[in-house]
């Protein structure tokens, strides 16, 4: 489906081995074939002992389903990453000025930077949060920005994840599976730690407590047990040493948050979510969750309680949102954007609406408020009356719509059934906003399993690898 | 510590004790039968331990006969007995699960893994050849358990509910298995101080692992009167009634809070008359009896223990 070469993590297009791999190339010659086999093996009884699993959870016959992991690491040289790191500080920093001043005096859309019905009548905006001010006024304190790199290796962003985004517990475990299973990697690579992202989570999340709390009480907040992503909440909360509470756990009393404990009421000041905006408070938004805490919005406003991410964040992440955030880095910090977009045709646009009309075959289409997949056109894999039905709705309303490109995802040395074959891979950094703005080095680097697919989805088959960021240059 | 979360540790550690005690008893009558195999015996055995479970109407409802495969198959895995051993660990594990990011990843992983053992076990199809083995496991899967619990996690709130719930269910467990021994081989007008079997007692103290602690603290014949004595009465004996009721009291005293007064006084209560009561006396009040009255207090005293500290109220 993709004509351009795709661009080789691992390779040269001349078929050589890249600097940054080149240890690795060496190692994987030294070693025999079957003590490979031997530990993709214990690497996946290790992640099935330790209920490292997703999905599924409460399934009649009791499966639970590993993320299949793989053990070739995706290597990032050390400058690449500096780069990188500068470029997520700046755009997660504008992103955050633009949900306070979308939540306050709106001066991007006054300036006509971003078309206000677009940002006003978009159902990610929350009314509910005009007006207040948050600590620091810090809306995404944890920002998952999904980069993959195309043609000859540049970096794009593919979308941002501002609302509860998941998978830092895999960049986590994939790191301590790779260490026990390959020590003797680690001496050839300088590789940079990640483990103390709890630390700086923690960090983060009681530095924007409400003002006057000196020794603030956090909780993280999961759906439950049968959630998808419960392992990660379990594990960041036992990580951070912190109570991992349900709604049931909570209550409202007199504006000021409780924990229900075998002591007694217990106060809480910061909460970590990891429950969508919609089932935070059914009193506030749908009143038939079961996962919320009744009157939870009301102690929010009154500032006697941080949610983190705060309420409201999706409207910076919404996809009718995206096209814009190079203008945000402009228009906030007076600075060129360092990490670029995926060229993006607005179909509320003349111009590019029929751009697009003309080109549908090679285009990827996608509904604004769509997610995972639905919604969407995959021009060169469709056929021509897919095209055309799908023409009909653009036509309909055409700023539900926006295109890019097809992009021809980069691909990293994979192992699968018939050996290493090249697999297309994104990366997932987890940028931290408090008092600071900081990251590990590195992220969650999501590999997708089937030959050409480009899903890197849990959910549909895709894989995890442990993404190892170079101390140094010279490697 | 949450509410919720005490909840599932103490149930946690109930299942995973209750499991043990299944597959003690279960194990000692698969012993017993290979000693006599007449079958109705076989079949009046059975039919207590499926009594003592609490299946005995369930298990006829759904069988026309009782033996031995049949009832061992119902009390480790038949999926309409909610006490099966099978449904013990799953809750275990489900409680567990709930709770992993309080648990010592050694643990989680400990009651993950005896679950998984357990599914894949559960699929051999020549298990009933070694039923033993299956008992032995389960047994040491619960002593593992409780090592690992007592061994890494931190001596703390968490850790208190986790015995809180062992000890309560062993107290129940065990008393329910001697009273099951005392229907089986005692009838109201027996001898307490004359063996009547000696098999089928030392059998008794072999399935609550008595047998060696009894020679060495009576070094003499084997008595019902004695076997009752020990079991009940023992102060350093693990699994007797005073032992646990022991343990019951001094963790409600340490998790004490503003409402449990009346609990912690219905658990000094029953320490207290463990510790001072004599065999004598429930030797004339009939052992039964004496089992029925001590299992009617503890299942109050769990009630109370989850009103108290595990399902709090919605005000402050």
């Amino acid at each position: 489906m993709v004509k351009d070469a795709i661009f080789d993590e691992m390779h040269t297009e001349a078929g050589g081995v890249r600097p940054h791999y080149q240890a690795y190339a060496e190692w994987l010659a030294e070693t025999p074939p079957d003590s490979i086999v031997e530990k993709r093996n214990e690497a996946d009884t290790l992640f099935r002992r330790a209920g490292i699993t997703f999905a599924v959870y409460g399934d009649e016959t009791g499966t639970e389903r590993l993320i299949p992991f793989d053990i070739v690491p995706r290597i990032i040289p050390s400058p690449e990453w500096e780069r990188l790191q500068q470029g997520l500080r700046q755009r997660v920093t504008a992103l955050n000025a633009f949900l306070h001043d979308v939540y306050h005096d709106q001066e991007i859309l006054r300036a006509g930077r971003i078309p206000a019905e677009q940002v006003l009548c978009n159902v990610q905006y929350r009314p509910e949060m005009q007006g207040i001010d948050l600590p620091m006024d810090v809306y995404a304190h944890i920002a998952g920005i999904d980069l993959v790199r195309a043609g000859k290796g540049e970096y794009y962003v593919l979308e941002d994840n501002l609302r509860v985004p998941s998978g830092v517990s895999y960049m986590l475990e994939d790191r301590k599976a790779m260490m026990r299973l390959f020590p003797e990697l680690f001496a050839r690579y300088p590789v940079s730690p990640v483990e103390h992202y709890p630390d700086l989570l923690l960090e983060t999340l009681r530095s924007v407590a409400p003002a006057g709390v000196r020794d603030p009480v956090v909780v993280l907040l999961t759906p439950g047990a049968h959630n998808s992503a419960y392992f990660e909440h379990a594990f960041l909360a036992q990580q951070m040493g912190i109570e991992l509470v349900e709604g049931q756990d909570l209550f409202v009393d007199d504006e000021i948050v409780y924990m229900r404990t075998t002591q007694g009421p217990r106060r809480v000041d910061v909460i970590y979510r990891r429950v969508d905006d919609d089932f935070l408070d059914p009193l506030a938004f749908r009143p038939d969750s079961m996962l919320g805490v009744p009157g939870l919005l009301t102690a929010y406003r009154a500032g006697r309680v941080a949610i983190s991410n705060a309420i409201g964040t999706g409207i910076a992440d919404d996809k009718s949102t995206y096209p814009y955030v190079p203008e945000m880095v402009r228009f906030y910090l007076g600075e060129e954007p360092i990490l670029q977009n995926v060229p993006t045709w607005i179909l509320r646009r003349e111009e590019d609406l029929a751009h697009v009309l003309a080109n549908l075959s090679e285009l990827v289409v996608k509904e604004v408020h769509g997610a995972g997949g639905y919604g969407m056109l995959i021009g060169p894999l469709a056929t021509q009356a897919e095209i055309e039905a799908f023409r009909l709705r653009i036509l309909a309303d055409p700023a539900r719509y926006i295109a890019q490109p097809t992009l021809a995802l980069s691909a990293c040395p994979t192992f699968v059934d018939a050996g290493l074959a090249p697999r297309h891979v994104d990366l997932r950094p987890f940028v931290l906003s408090g008092r600071d703005v900081t990251m590990v080095p590195g992220g969650l680097t999501r590999v997708a399993l089937r030959e050409g697919s480009l899903v890197v989805n849990s959910s549909q088959g895709g894989g995890t690898k442990d993404t190892w960021v170079l101390e140094r240059a010279s490697c | 510590m949450l509410s919720r979360t005490a909840d599932h540790l103490y149930w946690m550690a109930r299942y995973t004790e209750r499991a043990e005690n299944l597959a003690r008893m279960l194990d000692v009558n698969c012993r017993m039968t290979l000693l006599r195999q007449e079958e109705d015996i076989t079949r009046k055995r059975w039919a207590s331990t499926l009594a003592t479970v609490g299946q005995i109407d369930a298990y006829l409802a759904a069988r026309d006969t009782i033996t031995q495969d049949a009832a061992i198959e119902w009390i480790t895995f038949e999926p309409a007995n909610p006490g099966s051993i099978e449904h013990c660990l799953d809750r275990a594990r489900e409680n567990a699960h709930a709770v992993r990011g309080t648990l010592t990843s050694e643990t989680w992983e400990t009651l993950n893994a005896t679950w998984l053992e357990l599914k894949r076990y559960k699929r051999v199809a020549a298990r009933r050849q070694n039923t033993g083995d299956f008992f032995e496991w389960v047994k040491f899967r619960s002593h593992l358990a409780r090592g690992v619990i007592q061994g890494t996690m931190l001596h703390d709130e968490a850790l208190e509910f986790t015995l809180l719930g062992t000890y309560l269910e062993r107290a129940d467990n065990t008393a329910r298995i001697l009273d099951a021994r005392f229907e089986l081989l005692m009838p109201a007008a027996a001898e307490p101080d004359v063996a009547v079997d000696y098999y089928e007692w030392s059998a008794l103290l072999r399935s609550v692992s008595a047998f060696e602690v009894y020679r060495k603290v009576y070094r003499d014949l084997i008595t019902p009167r004695r076997v009752a004595e020990l079991l009940i009465f023992h102060e350093a004996m693990p699994r007797s009634l005073r032992h646990c009721t022991n343990r019951v009291h001094q963790t409600l005293v340490r998790v004490a809070n503003a409402r449990s007064g009346e609990t912690t006084r219905r658990s000094g209560e029953i320490q207290a008359s463990l510790q001072y009561g004599r065999i004598d006396e429930v030797l004339d009040m009939g052992v039964r009896d004496y089992l029925a009255a001590f299992l009617s207090r503890t299942s109050d005293l769990g009630a109370r223990i989850a009103h108290d500290f595990l399902v709090s109220e919605a005000t402050v």
